[in-house]
């Protein structure tokens, strides 16, 4: 007897092709994103090893990560002895400024409290000058690697910011964008004359110069001085609508920060928070601005004004080939919502826009920011690559944006595929796309253009010398 | 910056010439080391992976199944089903209240969606703690849709990488031997090559230009009949002996079936291989064809190996891979092209490897098992060392100082077992070690 294929995600209880990750890689990410500190994942080896090799993959980059080492002794009598071991020997081995703990499906499962161990860690070594010792409860079996990445940046500030007399620098929580954003981002915040904490700050520790000698810490990240300094920053910036905070609900033990770093630090720090999206496209980018301005009573420089100029003008030159062409955009919510309010300003349908993110709040939120523009397009959490994948036949797209995941849909559509955020495995210089500010938009731009060219180039028998 | 090594693990790292004592090896890592080694279930999932007509479910939380998906390039002649990444996605709730129903449902929507000819279903470490009965769900899904469901027990915690083998082996065992069709006589099966860039055809090439019949190849273009019918083989040449010696013993334990170890990397090995099938058969004709076979592919291939070898003469390389056996190998491969191997480790080797490779290396040669980017770095500095030989983890280790690099892991592209490897790998040497780009960087 045949059985008929089933169709859509909502009738399969598997996922096949994630188009997500674990938390504990989100957290790894932002703890390399603080200077001098080495993360552990509490927790067996292959966690760390895992997240190791996708780390690296895409960053090209030394990405150590140690592991606590679970053995099934640890599992039935606790983790108590690994962990304090583990500590013992990333010390030992890194002299670090920093220690970022993330747990681990199985050690959340058995039930380590890990701010207990700790405290007794920190009581029995109180003689000894120890690294500073930051956690974040990053359970893998709960939320994505977003929830990870923003969780653990709460946690950093939660753990370091100090209550001081307010100060005349500012905050800024980029979320998960790539090094090359970083740098540009704090081109700009340079250009404003900011005194200003970002964090985390990657750009160098996940893409460093060549090297004479092996450091054990690649240089860079936001110093913990820093971190500190931001309890007492006159404003705080985040990117994102959707942050940690479209699973919130969803969790059975309400046991962890739902807060944003910037929320966080409103409520506890009285540091007033500004949450805008990521500034992709020119709407994003012009708030973003508009914002920058407010804060620091300066006007934009003219190197900006001329991006986003120029920007513009490209746009003019470019719309023909882009008019009317139907998109699949999928990956980290917040990217997504970027890329999507961005395509709407070049004329770019998508026909699908999907997220891996285990929350219901994509579709929610884009109808509100896009005024209704998305309501009848398939806007979906809780997505696979194979539901895309299945889904992609009848939506005739003409081009895929996100990860480099989604390739294996798009060489089955024989379409162009533009790699965007994380991962990208199958390309050179994922550590330095960009996306965000005029700039990061005017490559993400020229890049689809050319993408949508060169497919019509190469299809067409003609052989065009001029496009 | 200066480190210490870890108290623990020097017992672990000798230097050749330096030392009557063994290298210590099969142990768990150290808590905090940076171990280049992952768990128990990747060393399951990636033994059974190429099986390309068997669904692989991974029964966990997503990032198991995630880091894992298409992992290795294990290429299939046909079906492709193993290139997809199936997981349950536990989440909270069935953390609570179990994951049994939910895997049920998974099982039952994939097979009846991709109709494959097995099952095999990964536990992991979650699955090993939340006690759900992986064993009782696969028997009754089994029953229900008359394929075989195979559990594979590998919660990540239970051992090492290489515990995971075993666990891989253990299920492979419950396929042997429930066939039972007719086969030609010089009947062999290929163990422990995972066709990696296409390696398994060249060697397929080579066997059928033999006289020898190939029956199942496990697990490389593996397919479920195949395996199910592995027993009726006269001879398991296994090669990786790491992972799949404990299948070979058992299947000649239960079955009779004898096994060979045999490397199919360098041309000394390789042709090695090829004689010890033909001895084995006891038949002259097998013989003459190997030697015509080896004595044509030197022909062709020596003169160039020549070539570079006078260009590579006075090179140093480190070798890290995941076992021992290949690292022996790839030591008499680098010396054939004049190359000499300073720094030599794995993540999981044999300690009858290790002895062999003391013996093997020039003196003052360190050999390490289970080491960590600290020691690797610290290693290939001290040892002068032009070119590293590993995986992804290693690679930015050897970039980052100014090292050339060769890919010997699952990810590479080019084929580097057999004859025509040997020649993708001199050249792959070549091209990394004589690089412009190094005078920017040393």
């Amino acid at each position: 007897m045949d059985i008929a294929v089933k169709e859509g995600p909502e009738s399969f209880s598997s996922l096949r092709n994630a188009c997500k990750l674990c938390s504990p890689l989100g957290a790894s990410v932002v703890f390399k994103g603080i200077e001098g500190c080495i993360p552990m994942i509490h927790g067996s080896q292959g966690c760390a090893t895992y997240i190791r090799r996708y780390l690296i993959s895409h960053y090209k980059e030394p990405v150590d990560i140690a592991s606590s080492n679970f053995s099934e002794e640890t599992t039935i009598f606790g983790g108590h002895k690994n962990f304090n071991n583990g500590l013992d020997n990333i010390i030992k081995q890194y002299h670090p400024g920093v220690i970022g703990i993330s747990s681990a499906c199985l050690s959340e499962t058995i039930g380590e409290d890990i701010n207990m161990l700790i405290k007794e860690y920190e009581a029995s070594n109180k003689d000894t000058d120890l690294p500073v010792l930051i956690h974040a409860s990053t359970p893998g079996y709960q939320g994505t690697h977003i929830d990870g990445f923003h969780d653990t940046v709460t946690a950093s500030v939660a753990v370091l910011a100090e209550e001081n007399q307010s100060g005349t620098h500012i905050n800024i929580f980029p979320g998960f964008v790539s090094p090359e954003d970083i740098r540009h981002l704090k081109d700009i915040l340079d250009s404003f004359g900011f005194d200003y904490v970002l964090f985390p700050d990657y750009s160098d520790s996940l893409d460093n110069p060549n090297w004479s000698e092996y450091h054990l810490i690649p240089p860079g990240g936001t110093p913990v001085a820093d971190l500190r300094r931001t309890g007492s920053a006159s404003a705080s910036i985040e990117f994102g609508y959707v942050l940690n905070e479209g699973t919130t609900n969803s969790r059975i033990k309400k046991n962890k920060q739902s807060f944003t770093a910037a929320k966080w630090l409103e409520k506890n720090r009285n540091v007033s928070a500004n949450r805008l999206g990521l500034p992709i496209g020119i709407r994003e980018t012009d708030r973003f601005f508009e914002l920058l301005k407010k804060l620091s009573g300066k006007e934009t420089d003219r190197k900006y004004t001329m991006e986003r100029g120029r920007l513009i003008d490209s746009y003019v030159d470019g719309h023909k080939y882009l008019f009317g062409k139907r998109a699949i955009v999928y990956g980290d919510e917040d990217l997504v919502i970027g890329t999507v309010l961005f395509l709407l300003e070049i004329g770019i349908e998508p026909v699908l826009i999907a997220s891996g993110g285990v929350g219901e709040s994509l579709k929610p939120i884009l109808d509100r920011l896009t005024e209704g523009k998305t309501k009848d397009i398939p806007v979906m959490n809780n997505m696979d690559f194979e539901s895309i994948n299945e889904k992609s036949d009848a939506l005739k797209p003409d081009i895929l944006i996100g990860s480099s995941k989604g390739y294996y849909v798009a060489r089955r559509l024989g379409i162009p595929i533009v790699r965007t955020g994380f991962p990208v495995h199958d390309r050179f210089g994922a550590q330095r796309l960009q996306h965000v500010g005029y700039k990061g938009t005017q490559q993400l731009f020229d890049r689809i253009v050319n993408a949508l060219i060169e497919h019509k180039q190469e299809d067409s028998a003609v052989g065009y010398k001029y496009m | 910056m200066m480190s210490e090594f870890l108290t623990g693990r020097e017992k672990q790292i000798v230097r050749s010439g330096t030392t009557s004592e063994a290298i210590l090896c099969a142990k768990p890592s150290l808590a905090g080391s940076v171990s280049q080694r992952a768990c128990v279930f990747c060393g399951s999932r990636v033994v059974l992976y190429p099986i390309s007509d068997a669904l692989h479910l991974i029964h966990g939380p997503i990032g198991c199944a995630v880091y894992t998906w298409d992992i290795r390039g294990a290429l299939s002649s046909g079906p492709e089903l193993h290139r997809n990444s199936f997981s349950t996605d536990l989440q909270e709730k069935d953390v609570v209240f179990g994951g049994e129903k939910k895997l049920y449902a998974s099982l039952i929507e994939l097979i009846d969606r991709y109709k494959p000819k097995a099952a095999f279903v990964y536990s992991t470490c979650l699955v090993g703690v939340i006690g759900d009965d992986l064993e009782a769900v696969c028997k009754k899904v089994g029953l229900e849709k008359s394929i075989p469901v195979i559990p594979v027990q590998a919660p990540g915690f239970n051992g090492t990488k290489k515990d995971g083998y075993k666990v891989a082996c253990e299920a492979l065992a419950t396929l042997v031997g429930t066939s039972d069709r007719e086969i030609p006589k010089f009947s062999i099966n290929i163990l422990g090559d995972f066709n990696i860039a296409g390696e398994l055809w060249l060697l397929l090439d080579y066997y059928r230009r033999m006289g020898i019949h190939v029956n199942a190849t496990i697990t490389g273009d593996g397919r479920v009949d195949a395996i199910r019918n592995a027993h009726k083989a006269s001879l398991n040449v296994v090669q990786c002996s790491g992972s799949m010696m404990y299948l070979a013993k058992l299947m000649q334990e239960k079955y009779g079936v004898p096994f060979m170890r045999v490397s199919y990397f360098g041309l000394e090995d390789m042709s090695e291989a090829l004689y010890g099938v033909a001895k084995f058969f006891k038949d002259k004709d097998l013989m003459i064809k190997a030697s015509e076979i080896v004595k044509e592919e030197f022909l062709r291939i020596m003169p160039v190996i020549k070539e570079y070898k006078e260009k590579l003469q006075g090179k140093k390389a480190a070798i890290y891979v995941g076992g021992s056996f290949k690292a022996i190998s790839l030591i008499k491969a680098l010396r054939l092209i004049g190359v000499q191997t300073v720094v030599v480790g794995s993540q999981t080797g044999t300690s009858e490897d290790y002895e062999l490779i003391q013996q093997l290396c020039d003196e003052g040669t360190i050999i390490v098992d289970d080491s960590n980017p600290i020691e690797l770095s610290t290693f290939v500095k001290e040892k002068k060392a032009d070119i590293f030989i590993g995986g992804v983890k290693e690679r930015p280790i050897a970039y980052k100082l100014g090292l050339g690099f060769c890919d010997h892991n699952h990810e590479r592209k080019e084929a580097l077992a057999g004859y025509e490897g040997m020649l993708n790998f001199a050249k792959e040497i070549y091209a990394t070690a004589m690089s412009p780009v190094w005078q920017f960087t040393r």
